[in-house]
Parts: structure tokens; sequence; C-alpha cells
């Protein structure tokens, strides 16, 4: 068991690749999203102003005149941007960029992404141009309307309070997510991806024709990956302590409880996708069909409520959502064992049914 | 599998010779316990799989057709962790590692060993137990002559010194006739011949080869008629003639005598016993190695 567990762990250390992906990369991707999102930027509106000299609207240019004449080379050759900056003291700098071009290259424009809306001049009124289910194009609208007719947008009775204090960021968020990810990628890719490749070398196979324990070698892998889980998690959560000052407000035992049941979870289902097949491009997708979805759905970089209401109660109960949801739970909110008891029992059921059912139709030869 | 019947004796060494396709691997793969054969029953040293499977893990070596190891594993470690499911400890390992001359690789990482030392140390992981039945499924398929050479050596080394009984696939006819007690032919599943190396030849009547090159048709030599003759093969593409004769020396002077007029040219002529080659082709009507 001893000499089962060992290779894992040379196999882990003797990998530079390894060691990047499972301990570099995740401080790595803390360290860029929390500094985007900790630190307030300039906004930037940039929008597509089709060129009209005849047809102009007065309070458009009236605000356009003492703006700036720029030129960048991003938005196509010889095409002209006007920047006007406005600065409010309560949401920070906001800065219009107008994009002074036709309407087929406004269009390509905003194919490309690069603007949200387009802007026609009348001589009596302006016309926008813009998808309405895009969020940022509606945000853009709003403080655009009311930038050039000089409204204001946060008026005396309104006081806006930042919330900067620890549990309320958008770090104190990011960083319990990135845990749950971090355990199911390193479960699931560290379990599921070498057992498939020992199936396809016929490693398995030989290892299987000595009288080896089968349980006590899937346990090996169980115990490693966990292990490397936990340094993982150990080694996040210490840079996110000294860099961001993230500190734990719940229970270390709720954290622990949490983090053991996901990865039961995480490696029952690693067993159960590498139980059958010896090909590794096939173990790949397969791998990927169960992580990106989670990946993606279960609210790690943001939040999963801005999906539609159908799916959220279905997003909630998918492993990743719950690992990910108690521990934030635990970090930001002070939970404890009790708090996070089901989803950890739930977790755990998971595990221990997709281990069995894996281990049934397990393919050993 | 259609139809084996086979009994290998204790400390027997016994070569399964074929194609490839021909069912050596799953043969010995069932004999191994990894496969399961539909119907018949397999014993080994008296027991069943059935059962029996732990003890017989621990009696069996196996070396399975085309083996990788665990890259970033050294040859020590490797072999230490198959030590440990026997429960063996340090000194069997250095003695492995000294019977597959490998001392000098101990600290290799397995990625970096030749295909060669691959298969030695393949082979030092199916010794580990000191197995009663050791099986070795093409172990040198693929090498150079050097590397098989040296496989040679150590299973001559097992074969001399200790009381294993092995059982070992090839397609090669000199592996087989140069280590083995008894040869196995197989094709498609079946067994076509069996027994030592000499039983199989003087069972097929012990023809003796007169074999050369002939510049014409060998029709109108008419070889037909030469007394002794069994068979004849004519090779049209490589130009060669193939006399199967049951008395050399009466049928050799016959053959001289046709060719003298000067008429038909011979090259190449040999004179030589039947081979395990010959014997499959004239089992089979193909060659081992296509």
């Amino acid at each position: 068991m001893l000499q089962l567990i060992l290779i894992h762990f040379r196999e882990f250390i003797r990998e530079p690749g390894i060691i990047f992906w499972s301990v570099i990369f995740p401080i790595a991707m803390a360290w860029v999203l929390g500094i985007a999102f900790s630190k307030q930027s300039e906004l930037i509106q940039q929008v597509v102003l089709i060129e009209n000299i005849q047809e102009q609207y007065p309070p458009l240019r009236e605000f356009l005149n003492n703006s700036k004449l720029i030129k960048k080379e991003i938005y196509g050759e010889n095409v002209s941007c006007f920047e006007k900056t406005l600065a409010s003291d309560k949401l920070g700098k906001t800065s219009y960029r107008f994009i002074s071009t036709n309407w087929d290259h406004g269009i390509l424009l905003l194919k490309r992404g690069q603007v949200n809306l387009i802007l026609k001049e009348y001589p009596d009124s302006l016309q926008y141009f813009f998808d309405p289910v895009n969020p940022q194009a509606k945000t853009a609208f709003i403080l655009l309307t009311s930038a050039i007719n000089n409204e204001k947008l946060v008026y005396e009775t309104a006081t806006i309070s930042p919330l900067t204090q620890k549990g309320n960021r958008y770090i104190d968020f990011l960083i319990p997510g990135l845990l749950a990810l971090g355990a199911m990628n390193s479960l699931l890719w560290g379990i599921s991806y070498a057992l498939i490749e020992m199936r396809s070398k016929k490693l398995m196979r030989r290892m299987v024709a000595t009288p080896m324990k089968k349980s006590e070698f899937l346990i090996s892998f169980f115990v490693a990956r966990l292990s490397i889980a936990i340094i993982e998690a150990l080694i996040l959560c210490t840079f996110a302590y000294f860099y961001f000052r993230i500190s734990l407000q719940g229970s270390f035992l709720a954290l622990a409880t949490i983090f053991l049941a996901g990865n039961i979870a995480f490696s029952g289902l690693a067993i159960l996708i590498s139980s059958r097949t010896a090909n590794s491009r096939i173990g790949t997708g397969l791998i990927n069909l169960v992580t990106m979805p989670m990946m993606i759905l279960s609210g790690i970089f943001f939040s999963y409520n801005n999906f539609p209401e159908f799916a959220i109660p279905i997003i909630q109960k998918m492993p990743l959502t719950m690992m990910a949801d108690s521990i934030r739970a635990v970090f930001n909110e002070g939970s404890g064992i009790i708090q996070v008891a089901s989803n950890s029992a739930i977790l755990t059921g998971m595990g221990i049914c997709c281990f069995l059912v894996g281990l049934k139709i397990y393919k050993w030869y | 599998m259609d139809g084996v019947d086979l009994s290998i004796a204790e400390a027997e060494f016994l070569a399964l010779l074929g194609p490839n396709g021909a069912g050596k691997t799953t043969l010995v793969e069932m004999i191994e316990g990894l496969q399961k054969p539909d119907s018949g029953e397999i014993l080994i040293m008296n027991r069943h799989w059935k059962g029996n499977e732990t003890y017989l893990r621990r009696h069996l070596g196996i070396s399975l057709q085309e083996t990788r190891f665990i890259d970033k594993l050294t040859t020590t470690e490797t072999l230490r962790l198959f030590a440990s499911f026997y429960g063996i400890g340090e000194e069997r390992i250095a003695e492995i590692l000294e019977l597959i001359r490998l001392q000098d690789k101990r600290k290799a990482y397995t990625v970096n060993l030749s295909g060669g030392q691959r298969q030695r140390l393949a082979i030092g992981i199916a010794l580990m137990n000191s197995p009663s039945v050791l099986l070795l499924d093409e172990p040198t398929s693929g090498l150079d002559p050097n590397s098989r050479r040296e496989i040679w050596d150590i299973l001559l080394h097992l074969k001399k010194n200790q009381h294993t009984t092995m059982i070992l696939t090839t397609h090669y006819m000199d592996e087989a006739s140069f280590l083995c007690d008894k040869i196995v032919i197989m094709d498609k599943g079946k067994i076509l011949a069996e027994g030592t190396l000499e039983e199989l030849l003087t069972r097929n009547q012990s023809d003796e080869i007169i074999e050369f090159n002939l510049e014409g048709n060998p029709e109108d030599l008419n070889l037909k008629n030469i007394t002794w003759l069994r068979k004849m093969n004519w090779d049209a593409d490589r130009k060669k003639v193939t006399l199967f004769v049951t008395k050399i020396l009466q049928a050799l002077p016959q053959i001289l005598e046709k060719t003298s007029s000067g008429k038909y040219k011979i090259m190449g002529l040999e004179c030589r016993k039947m081979t395990l080659d010959d014997l499959f082709i004239s089992l089979t009507g193909r060659r081992l190695i296509d």
C-alpha cells in the first residue's frame, strides 16, 4: 500500500508540469483575478457614432465639445475617437469613447465585441442600436443617456457605502471556489487520467496479475490524491491569507468535513469515469464532459444566480457547486459543521455510489 | 481457441510457436487468468483459477507482451513496487537486478531504458516471486539481436539453475528451437503439432531439403520422377525449387544428372536438414514471419 501511494507522490514531484498546473496555476489565477476585481479601475464605455455631418444632435455635440480627439489602431486605420471622462466621487471615473465611423464598420466592431452600442444622430433625437438582452449594452445605454442629458446618476439622497471588509470582496467569493475547483481537477484528472493511462499501457493488467489487492490499488489513488489536494489547498490558503488577508470565519472542522466529502465525491466520480475506457483521448473527453459544465455553471468565478431561474436548483445540486457553496459559507458566513452537514452527506453518498457502480463495471484486464 | 488440449510437465520449457494472430497470447492470457475461456478448463499446479486466485498469483510469474511502466519511476522503484505485492524485501530486489543485469541502470527512470532493458525489467518483475510457473509472452519481439541474446542468456540461466516451468510464446523459430524442450506449433487458434524439435521433424518423415535456384521451368526437368522425392515446391517469384526428400544421398545424384546437360542452369544448391520453418510451411502453407 505504501509503495502504491509513493508512486503517485514520486510522479507528482518529478513532473514539473504537474507542479505548475496544480500549485502555481491556481495561485496565479487567484492573484490575477483578485487584482483585476479588487482594484477600482476606470470604466470605459465604447460606442460607435455614425458619421453624419449634415445631421447632428446638438446636446451630443455640446457634450463632445471639450472631448479629446484620439487615434486608436484597434478600431481600424484612420478612425477618429472622441473621448470624454466624467468623474464622480461616488462611482469613480467613467470615460466615454465615441468611435466615429460608418454603419458597416460600426457593425463589424459590434460583432467583434469592441463596442456594445451604436449611436445615430438626427437633428432632434438620437437613435441607439444595441441588444437589450446584453447587460453591458444596457449599462452603456443608461450611463450614456444620463451623461449626454447631463442628468445625475447618483442623487444626494442616495449614499454609496463601499463594502470592502473581509467576506464581502470578490476575492472572498473567489478563493473558496478555487479551492473546490482545485480539488475537482486534482481528483478527476489525477485519478481518472492516471487509471486510463495505466490501462492503456497495460500496466494495470500487469499489476492485477500479481497478488496486489484491487481495493488497495484504488484506495492508494484516493489517499495520494487527497493528500496532494490538501497540500494544494494549504498553499492556496496560505497565499490568500498573506496576500489578500483572507481568513477562515467559520469552523475548521466544518471546512475539513466538506473538503473531505468533496474529495470523496470526486474520487468516486473519477473511478466511474475511468472504469471502462483504455483510450486516453476518450478519457480526456469524458473528464472534460464532467468537469466543463461544472466549471462554467457552478459559480466558481461568478455567481450562478445570473443563470435562468429554472436552472439554479439543478446547478445547486452539482457536486462542485455544493462543495464551493459550503466552503464559501464556512469561509465568509462563519458556518459550522451543522450547516455543511447536509451537503457533506450528499457528496459522500454520491462518491460512494459512483465508486461502487464504477467498481462493479470496472475493466481490470 | 479451437479445441486446444495441452499439458506441460513440471520444470519443462515450452514454446508456443506461431505467426501473429495464431492465438498464442490468447492462450497464454487464459493460462494467466487474464482472459476467461468460453468453455473448457485450465489447471495450473492442479488448481483451477476459481477459488485459487491468490495462491496462483503468488506462484505465477508473468511477462506480458509490451508492458510499459510508470515513466518517472526508477528501475529499483519499479521492482520495489512489484516486490511489495509479494511482501518481498530489498535482498531479492538486488538479486533480480543482478540477474537481469540492470545494476548500472538501477537509478534510471524506466522511460529512459532501451527496449531490451525494459524487457529485461519485465522479466525481472516476473521472476520477483521465484515463480513455479513462468509465462513469457513474446519477450524478445522487436528487439535487436544483442538484446535478444541477453534475454536468452537470462532464460538459459533460469533453465539451468531453477526448477521453473516456463511457457514462452514466440514467432522466432531459432528462439523456440534454441531455448525450449518442447514446441507447440499454433495457427488460427489451433494446435497443429507438438513435441520436441526432434520429434516434430521425425514425425514429418524426417525430410531433408535440397534447394536451388533454377533458370527455366522445373516441369521440363522432370524432377517429379526422382526417387525418394516426397514433395516439391516451386517459388516462381524467387525462381527457387525446394525438394523434400527422404534420402538425400540417393536423390542428389539424380538431380545433378538431370542438370548436367548444361541446358538448365542451377545455382545456389543447398542441402540441409528440415527446419521448423520448413515444417511450418508444410503444415500451414505459409511462412512464420511474412
